[in-house]
C-alpha cells in the first residue's frame, strides 16, 4: 500500500504599520491596512481562488480519489472574513466535498509551544473552535506553526486527544532512516507522526521554476515516476506552503497544470492512493518512535527555530511579550485580544533574524521591513504602547492598580453624569412642555444648559 | 614596487578623514614586502602640532625629507614634507576655521617662517591654487630625483601635482578619490574644482574611489569609462590598550552624539529635529553636537527656538583624545550626512562599543551590517532609532556585541592589497 498525502499551509499576518515612538500612548492602531488588504488581494487572486477551484475540480473528476488536507491559521482566516470572504466560501466548498481535511494549529501561527504550555493549549482549541464553526470539522490532527516539533510538544498533543501530527523530516533527525514512513513520539507512542518529504516537497516549492535544475522541466509523469520507483516506500508526505500555486511559483511557470495532471498519472499503471494525514494515521503501521529532543522546524538548511529565535533581538522580543501572558489571561477586551493575537504571529520574528548572509533571499522575500533592526523597534514599539493598555486592564504594580481602579471610578462617574444629565434634559423638557402654555422664553434660556 | 604618493595631510597634521586614511593605507601598504612608500605632503600651516614634526630649515630648502618607521614592520616610508600654507580641504568649515585661526596666529607664523612665503592675508582661494601650482613644481623635482613605478595621488588638491610626475617620469598614475567636490558642496559644484577633478581622472591610469557611491559619481559626473575605476573600501586602525579605559559618565543618562563638521555635507540640522522629537517623548536623554563649522550659529539658534537647550549641548571643535572620552560617553552615535563618500567616524564610534545610526547617502553604509541604516532626510525614522536604541536594551547590546567584532574586521592590510592590485593593474597597463 502506497499513499501520497498532500498538505497546504495558508496563512497571512497582520502587518504593522510603521509605528514610531511617537505614537506610543497615543494611537492604538497598528495595522498597516493597505499592505494587508492588497497583499491578501493579490494572492487571493493569483493562489488561494485559482488554486482553490482547480482542487474543488480535482476532487470532483476523480470522484473522492483525490484528498488533501489544508492548516489555515486563524489570522488568515481573519483577514478572509475582512478582505476576500469569497476565499472562505471556495474553502468552504472544498470542505463540503468531504474529501478534504483540515488541521489543527495555533490560532495566531505563534511561537507559542516553545514558550508557555497553558497558552498554547487555549491557542490550540480556539484555532479548533473556529474551523468547526467554518469547516464543519473537529480536527483530529495537529500541525504546529513552520513544523516546529519535539518530542515533548508531541507529548502534549497526545494529552489533548490528537492522533497525529505533522513535522519536517529533518535529515539530522532521521538520518538513515526514510521520511516516507509513519512514525510514532518517543513519549507517547499513540502520537503518530508524519514527517515531511523534503526532497519531494522542495521539488515544487523552490526548484519546480528553477531553469539550472538539471530535472528542469519537471513534469507529472516524471514526478509520479520517482515515487513509483522507490518501491519498499510507504507513505509520501508533501507539505507546501499553499501560495507555491500562482505565487511562489507564478501561474505562467506552469504549477496548476502539473498539478492538474498529477492525480492521472499516478492513478495509470499503479495502486499509489491520495490519504489525508488522519487516513495515514489510521491506515499505516507505524515503523519506529522518532526521537526529536531539541526541536525542529521545516525552515531553512539548519531546519531548526533560529529563523525565528536566537538572536539577541528575537528572544527578546519574545520573552517580552509572554512576560504578559498572565495579565492577559484576565483581559476580556475583544480588542486588546486580537491586537494580542496578532503580536505572537511567528512572522515578527522572522523579519528581526540576522541570518540574513546564508538564506538571506528566502528572508527578504516575506520580509517587509529594510533591516532585522527596524522591525525589531516597529514591534517593541507597538508592545509598548500594548503594554500601557494592559496596564487599564490589568494593572502590574500597586500604584498602577491604584491608578486603574482611579480610573475606573472616573468612568462610572462619568457614565452617572451622563446619566443624570440625561435625566435633567428629560425632566426639563417635561417641565417645558407643561409651561409651554404659559412662557415660551424661559425654555430656551434653560436650554443651553443641556450641553454640561 | 615602488610608490610615489602625494597626499594632504599626514598624522599628526590631520584634520579630517583623509590624513587618517592615508596613515593607515600606508601602514597597510608596508606589511607587504614588495611594496615602499614615498609619501609626500605639503608641510601644514598654522598647525599647532608642526613642532613635534621636527621640521629643520623648510623655508631654505623646497623640500624636506624624513623617514618613519613603523613598529613591527619591515618595510620604511619615505616622508616627504612640501613647504606651504595649504590646509588639507577645501570645505565652507575649514575655511571658517582658516579666516579664525589665521587672525589670531598670524605673528606667530611671521616668527618661525622668517621669509614668510606666502601670504595669507584672507584671499584664500586665490592662494589655494597658487598653493596647488606650488606643490606640483615640487613634485616634478621629487619625481626627476627618485625611482618609483607607480604615482598615487590623494584627492582633487594632489592631482595636480601627480600630473606632473606622470609627465615628467612616464610612469602609470593611480589617483584616490575620497571625495568629489559634489560631496563637499552639496551640488553647487566649484567649476574649477571640477575641472582640477576631471583633468586629474582623465589622466589617471586606475581610478580608486572609497565607495560605490563615489565610483557612480566618478563615472556619471566625470564621465569617466567604468573599467578603470575600482571600489576599495577604507579600514580603521585597531585602537590601542590604554584608548580603551572606560570614563565614567557625569550624568546618570543616555548621550546621544553627533560628531563632525558642522556644515551642510553633514546634515546637522537633520539631527536637531529628531533630538526634538525624542525629547518631546523622553526626558533622561541628553544630545551632543561635536564639531565646528559654518551652520554651527544656526545649528544653536534652531536648538534654542525649540527650547531645548537645556538638552542639547555644543561642544565645538574635539581633538585627539577628546573624540574617544566622547564616544566613551556615548549611547548612541548619529552620522545623518547628505553626502558621504565614505565616512570613518562611524567605524571609530563602533570600536568604543557605540551603536551607530548613518544614513543610505554614506559609503561606509555599503559594508557595515550591525549599522541602523536610514535616509537622512528621515527625521522620524532617525527620531524612532535613536529611541529604540537607548529604550530597547537586547537592540544596544546586539550592536555592542557584534558591532566591535564588525568593525574589529576592517583591516587596513586587506584595503591595502586591493589597492596593490590596482597598482599591477596600473602597470600593466603602461
Amino acid at each position: 500500500m502506497k499513499s501520497i498525502c498532500f498538505y497546504f499551509q495558508v496563512h497571512q499576518p497582520f502587518r504593522y504599520r510603521r509605528y514610531r515612538f511617537f505614537d506610543i500612548g497615543n494611537d492604538h492602531y497598528y495595522y498597516d491596512d493597505y499592505a494587508n488588504e492588497s497583499i491578501l488581494r493579490k494572492v487571493a487572486d493569483r493562489c488561494y481562488l485559482p488554486a482553490n477551484q482547480m482542487m474543488l475540480e480535482l476532487i470532483k473528476k476523480h470522484k473522492g480519489k483525490f484528498k488533501i488536507a489544508y492548516s489555515i491559521s486563524g489570522l488568515a482566516l481573519e483577514q478572509f472574513e475582512l478582505y476576500a470572504p469569497e476565499v472562505l466560501d471556495s474553502f468552504k466548498a472544498l470542505a463540503d466535498t468531504g474529501h478534504v481535511e483540515f488541521l489543527s494549529e495555533t490560532y495566531s501561527h505563534s511561537l507559542v509551544s516553545v514558550k508557555n504550555n497553558d497558552l498554547f493549549r487555549q491557542q490550540i482549541l480556539e484555532h479548533d473552535r473556529l474551523i468547526e464553526k467554518y469547516f464543519g470539522q473537529k480536527p483530529a490532527v495537529f500541525r504546529n506553526t513552520e513544523l516546529i516539533y519535539s518530542d515533548e510538544i508531541g507529548e502534549l498533543i497526545a494529552d489533548m486527544g490528537y492522533k497525529a501530527m505533522i513535522t519536517e523530516g529533518a535529515r539530522h533527525i532521521l538520518g538513515w532512516k526514510s521520511p516516507n514512513f509513519l512514525y510514532v513520539n518517543a513519549i507517547n507512542p499513540r502520537l503518530k507522526v508524519l514527517m515531511r518529504n523534503f526532497k519531494l516537497s522542495d521539488d515544487l516549492a523552490f526548484r519546480f521554476s528553477n531553469q539550472g535544475w538539471n530535472e528542469y522541466p519537471l513534469t507529472a509523469e516524471k514526478y509520479v515516476g520517482w515515487i513509483k520507483s522507490m518501491e519498499k516506500d510507504e507513505i509520501f508526505n508533501i507539505f507546501l506552503d499553499y501560495e507555491t500555486f500562482g505565487e511562489h511559483q507564478a501561474a505562467e511557470t506552469g504549477i496548476f497544470s502539473f498539478m492538474e495532471q498529477l492525480p492521472d498519472a499516478v492513478f495509470k499503471n499503479s495502486k499509489i492512493t491520495f490519504a489525508t494525514p488522519s487516513e495515514i494515521a489510521a491506515k499505516f503501521q507505524p515503523v519506529s518512535i522518532v526521537s526529536v529532543p531539541t526541536p525542529i522546524s521545516w525552515a531553512d538548511e539548519e531546519r531548526d527555530l533560529s529563523a525565528w529565535m536566537g538572536n539577541e533581538l528575537q528572544d527578546e522580543a519574545l520573552n517580552k511579550i509572554y512576560e504578559l501572558a498572565d495579565r492577559m489571561s484576565k483581559v476580556t477586551d475583544p480588542a486588546m485580544i486580537k491586537d494580542w493575537n496578532y503580536l505572537q504571529a511567528s512572522d515578527h520574528f522572522y523579519y528581526m533574524c540576522t541570518k540574513f548572509f546564508s538564506d538571506g533571499e528566502v528572508h527578504k522575500y516575506f520580509n517587509p521591513y529594510e533591516s532585522p533592526y527596524e522591525a525589531f523597534i516597529n514591534y517593541m514599539n507597538v508592545l509598548s504602547d500594548f503594554k500601557l493598555r494592559l496596564n487599564t486592564f490589568a494593572p502590574e504594580s500597586k500604584s498602577q492598580l491604584e491608578i486603574a481602579g482611579l480610573n475606573k471610578i472616573l468612568e462610572e462617574k462619568e457614565a452617572k453624569l451622563k446619566k443624570y444629565e440625561l435625566e435633567i434634559i428629560s425632566l426639563q423638557t417635561k417641565q417645558n412642555v407643561q409651561r409651554s402654555v404659559s412662557s415660551v422664553k424661559t425654555v430656551k434660556e434653560k436650554s443651553p444648559g443641556k450641553k454640561k | 614596487m615602488k610608490v610615489l604618493m602625494f597626499g594632504w595631510e599626514f598624522p599628526p597634521h590631520i584634520s579630517g578623514g583623509l590624513g587618517t586614511a592615508c596613515y593607515g593605507l600606508t601602514k597597510g601598504l608596508a606589511e607587504f614586502e614588495d611594496v615602499s612608500v614615498i609619501f609626500v605632503v605639503p608641510k601644514a600651516y598654522g598647525d599647532e602640532d608642526q613642532s613635534s614634526m621636527k621640521l629643520v630649515g623648510a623655508n631654505e630648502v623646497p623640500v624636506t625629507r624624513k623617514q618613519i618607521q613603523f613598529s613591527n614592520l619591515q618595510a620604511k616610508i619615505d616622508f616627504y614634507e612640501v613647504e606651504s600654507g595649504m590646509i588639507p580641504y577645501v570645505d565652507p568649515e575649514e575655511f571658517w576655521k582658516l579666516t579664525t585661526k589665521v587672525v589670531s596666529e598670524k605673528t606667530k607664523f611671521v616668527e618661525t617662517n622668517s621669509e614668510g612665503k606666502i601670504n595669507f592675508s584672507g584671499k584664500y582661494d586665490q592662494n589655494l591654487y597658487q598653493e596647488i601650482y606650488n606643490y606640483s613644481i615640487v613634485a616634478e623635482v621629487i619625481a626627476r630625483d627618485n625611482e618609483f613605478d607607480v604615482i598615487h595621488a590623494h584627492d582633487w588638491l594632489a592631482y595636480p601635482a601627480g600630473i606632473a610626475a606622470k609627465r615628467i617620469s612616464g610612469k602609470p598614475l593611480v589617483i584616490h578619490v575620497h571625495a568629489t567636490d559634489f560631496d563637499r558642496s552639496g551640488g553647487s559644484v566649484n567649476p574649477t574644482v571640477y575641472a582640477m577633478e576631471k583633468e586629474g581622472m582623465d589622466a589617471a591610469d586606475q581610478i580608486i574611489t572609497v565607495s560605490n557611491m563615489t565610483r557612480n559619481i566618478v563615472i556619471e559626473k566625470y564621465n569617466i569609462n567604468p573599467d578603470k575605476v575600482t571600489t576599495v573600501y577604507n579600514a580603521v586602525e585597531p585602537l590601542s590598550q590604554e584608548e580603551k579605559i572606560k570614563l565614567k559618565k557625569g550624568v546618570d543618562e543616555k548621550i546621544v552624539t553627533f560628531l563632525g563638521r558642522i556644515t551642510m555635507q553633514k546634515g546637522p540640522e537633520y539631527f536637531v529635529e529628531a533630538a526634538n522629537m525624542v525629547l518631546k517623548k523622553m526626558n533622561n536623554v541628553r544630545f551632543v553636537m561635536a564639531g565646528s563649522g559654518d551652520m554651527m550659529n544656526a545649528m544653536v539658534k534652531r536648538a534654542a527656538e525649540l527650547k531645548i537647550t537645556d538638552r542639547f549641548h555644543f561642544t565645538g571643535f574635539l581633538k585627539g583624545d577628546d573624540v574617544f572620552d566622547m564616544f566613551r560617553m556615548s549611547d548612541v552615535f548619529v552620522m545623518p550626512s547628505v553626502s558621504e563618500p565614505f565616512g570613518i567616524v562611524p567605524l571609530e564610534a563602533m570600536q568604543s562599543n557605540v551603536p551607530v545610526i548613518i544614513s543610505y547617502q554614506s559609503g561606509v553604509s555599503e559594508i557595515l551590517k550591525y549599522a541602523i541604516k536610514i535616509d537622512y532626510w528621515d527625521t522620524y525614522a532617525m527620531a524612532d532609532a535613536i529611541y529604540g536604541l537607548i529604550n530597547y536594551p537586547a537592540l544596544h547590546n546586539m550592536f555592542k556585541e557584534h558591532g566591535k567584532a564588525e568593525v574589529d574586521n576592517l583591516l587596513w592590510k586587506n584595503s591595502a592589497k586591493n589597492v596593490r592590485d590596482v597598482y599591477l593593474a596600473a602597470i600593466g597597463n603602461d
